[in-house]
């Protein structure tokens, strides 16, 4: 079994996995050199909201792509975290940078909170089922008043600050407080990419990675195995949700503000949506997902009411015709395709 | 007691909508194990199908009550048409290609097809709330200090008989016997010699005019209708379908009604701001606790 493992990974590896590591690179490099060349706070506004959207993608994509856990309430995770970043901020101050772990551990909780009793079900109840958790979430944040300030959301939430050191006459340490420019937001949000793409790589090809795999390929066949797949299931709703609620915080810092709005059904669509044009289960599928599919709307400004429709018919033909998405794992498009 | 008496008048009003609209959900499931996740813009379609003929025939207020009776039967009649051809066209699009691919493939089309009902709407009718005029003269039945409007008691009447001859055709007609052995298994029912895509077109027409019902009759209730109301609408109806057992049929009646009331008293008695939580609190409780549903002998958690 050890053998046949190793065997189907290097056939994998031998043709796509060997200039992996080189085209990613040179995408961060391309989009780390980006703000140098163009300077318009405009497209750096635009790639911000992107890279927020691609976070939750890749988020998105460890439930989705690599679980094969159907999840409709996804904004829900990245309504706690930006929540709980607003709400700690505002009442006791706490800053942007440790507000990050807390949230992220907070989404995370809440995760496993939901999906315990709601992985009893499966394929597309469970995603009514989340999608219904989604709902009551956002509910919640509405009608929660004192605490989340209801329809109105919380205004005034701090901008990230950092604090680096000088040499004027010795050691000082100065301020910087990322105020309202774009470009601070834009390689904050660039650099989580960085981190969550190379974290999602790794956790891919990880113990944990394969388990999953097998998890979605047959529950039953993985059981037998002894892969935990209770376990597993719960993991991969903690790290997704976890990865929501860090993208939460940086969406509410950036923002300076939250409403409940923000994280309706749609959003949780349009983050499944990128996934699943992109390529279940590919990272690189996945970012090329988000970033057309929050570009896409900025450039057909002028035709942006047809968005969704365009959006809507992009899901239909690409489920009729590719499945697997622009950059569909060589596996996921046998799971797809066969049966 | 007059509120409790009154919130079940109003609870049973919707609840008997959500329960024409969980006929085709329960409908469709049965027949192709489907979520149609379109349903609820079908549902929404058929409101504003019905808000064109009223305007294209000037139906007005005023009328006498056997006119206004005939008015609904035109309103009912075409956008049942409308709302039939456009489930069969929906399910020939985007589900019968990928019939045979996996769960998350259909879903994924089904919300597709969701958004682009919406957008299609919105872009035709426009994105605000459009009124819908009032047909029927205002007669209320006045019970103490509980009250039964007209249209309320329309509303339960329509849906009752509706429900009455579907549950007729399925169980006692030819038709009905195709439908049922097509549910039960595609290969068997094609030996059989029954044209199982027919029956599925069949159902996916007759459950999209239920739901067109639906619509229009939520329309002339509420004297309003939005592009974004067959969302909310359909995930409770889907709710309903759920709790009395999908691809049950009389218990998405059953579970229509239920969940009606449940939002009805719930808003009554506790909170009407938590009014649409209700729905998916219960969702999720039969959903963790009897998948089966009320009635139903299907288990739900299939892969």
């Amino acid at each position: 079994m050890n053998h046949r493992k190793t065997e189907v990974r290097h056939q994998k590896s031998d043709k796509k996995y060997m200039s992996l590591p080189v085209l990613c690179l040179l995408i961060s490099v391309f989009f780390f050199l980006f703000p140098f060349v163009d300077q318009s706070a405009y497209h750096l506004d635009v790639l911000t909201t992107a890279g927020i959207y691609i976070l939750l993608a890749l988020g998105l994509n460890i439930i989705v792509g690599y679980a094969g856990l159907l999840h409709l309430g996804y904004a829900a995770f990245f309504a706690i975290g930006a929540y709980t970043y607003a709400s700690l901020n505002i009442a006791y101050g706490v800053p942007f940078w440790a507000a990050i772990p807390i949230a992220a551990i907070v989404s995370c909780i809440c995760g496993f909170l939901v999906g315990l009793p709601v992985l009893r079900v499966k394929g597309d109840y469970l995603a009514i089922v989340t999608l219904g958790f989604g709902e009551i979430v956002r509910i919640v944040f509405n009608n929660l008043d004192p605490i989340t300030g209801g329809p109105n959301g919380l205004l005034g939430i701090d901008n990230p600050a950092i604090v680096y050191p000088v040499f004027e006459n010795g050691l000082v340490w100065k301020k910087f407080d990322f105020g309202v420019q774009s470009w601070p937001y834009y390689f904050l949000v660039l650099i989580s990419v960085v981190l969550i793409a190379y974290f999602s790589l790794r956790l891919d090809h990880s113990r944990v990675g394969r388990a999953w795999i097998a998890v979605r390929e047959d529950e039953v066949a993985a059981g037998c195995m002894g892969i935990p797949v209770p376990q597993m299931k719960l993991l991969a709703f903690g790290v997704g949700s976890a990865i929501a609620g860090i993208a939460g915080t940086i969406y509410a810092a950036k923002q300076g503000s939250v409403t409940p709005d923000s994280f309706d059904f749609i959003l949780s669509v349009m983050i499944l949506a990128m996934v699943v044009v992109g390529g279940m289960g590919s990272v690189l599928g996945v970012i090329l997902g988000g970033l057309v599919l929050s570009i896409l709307p900025e450039l057909l400004r002028e035709f942006s009411i047809y968005r969704m429709l365009i959006f809507g018919l992009l899901m239909i033909l690409m489920m009729i015709f590719r499945p697997q998405g622009f950059l569909g794992n060589v596996r996921r498009k046998y799971e797809l395709t066969q049966r | 007691m007059e509120l409790f008496f009154q919130q079940l008048i109003n609870g049973l009003t919707i609840g008997t909508i959500y329960a024409l609209i969980a006929l085709g959900y329960t409908m469709v499931y049965g027949i192709i194990q489907l979520i149609n996740f379109a349903h609820g813009e079908v549902f929404m379609v058929g409101a504003y199908i019905g808000l064109t003929v009223i305007l294209v025939f000037g139906f007005a207020a005023g009328a006498s009550l056997p006119a206004a009776l005939l008015y609904l039967l035109v309103i009912l009649l075409i956008s049942m048409i409308v709302c039939g051809l456009l489930g069969v066209l929906i399910d020939q699009v985007a589900y019968r290609p990928i019939r045979n691919s996996p769960r998350l493939v259909a879903l994924i089309s089904a919300i597709g097809v969701s958004f682009v009902l919406q957008n299609a709407v919105m872009l035709i009718y426009g994105p605000m709330d459009k009124g819908i005029p009032q047909i029927f003269p205002d007669i209320k039945f006045i019970f103490g200090e509980v009250t039964l409007t007209l249209m309320q008691l329309i509303i339960m009447a329509v849906s009752l008989v509706l429900m009455i001859f579907l549950n007729f055709l399925v169980q006692k007609t030819q038709i009905g016997r195709a439908m049922r052995a097509t549910a039960q298994d595609h290969k068997m029912a094609r030996l059989v010699g029954i044209n199982v895509n027919r029956i599925i077109s069949l159902t996916f027409f007759i459950g999209s005019s239920m739901a067109a019902v639906g619509g229009v009759l939520f329309g002339l209730y509420y004297h309003t209708i939005n592009f974004h109301d067959g969302y909310l609408a359909g995930l409770k109806a889907f709710t309903a379908a759920v709790l009395g057992g999908i691809g049950n049929i009389p218990g998405a009646m059953v579970g229509g009604i239920l969940i009606g009331l449940a939002e009805g008293l719930g808003a009554g008695y506790i909170s009407s701001e938590w009014k649409n939580v209700f729905a998916f609190v219960i969702l999720i409780l039969v959903l963790l606790f009897k998948p089966t549903g009320l009635f139903g002998e299907r288990v739900s958690d299939r892969a």
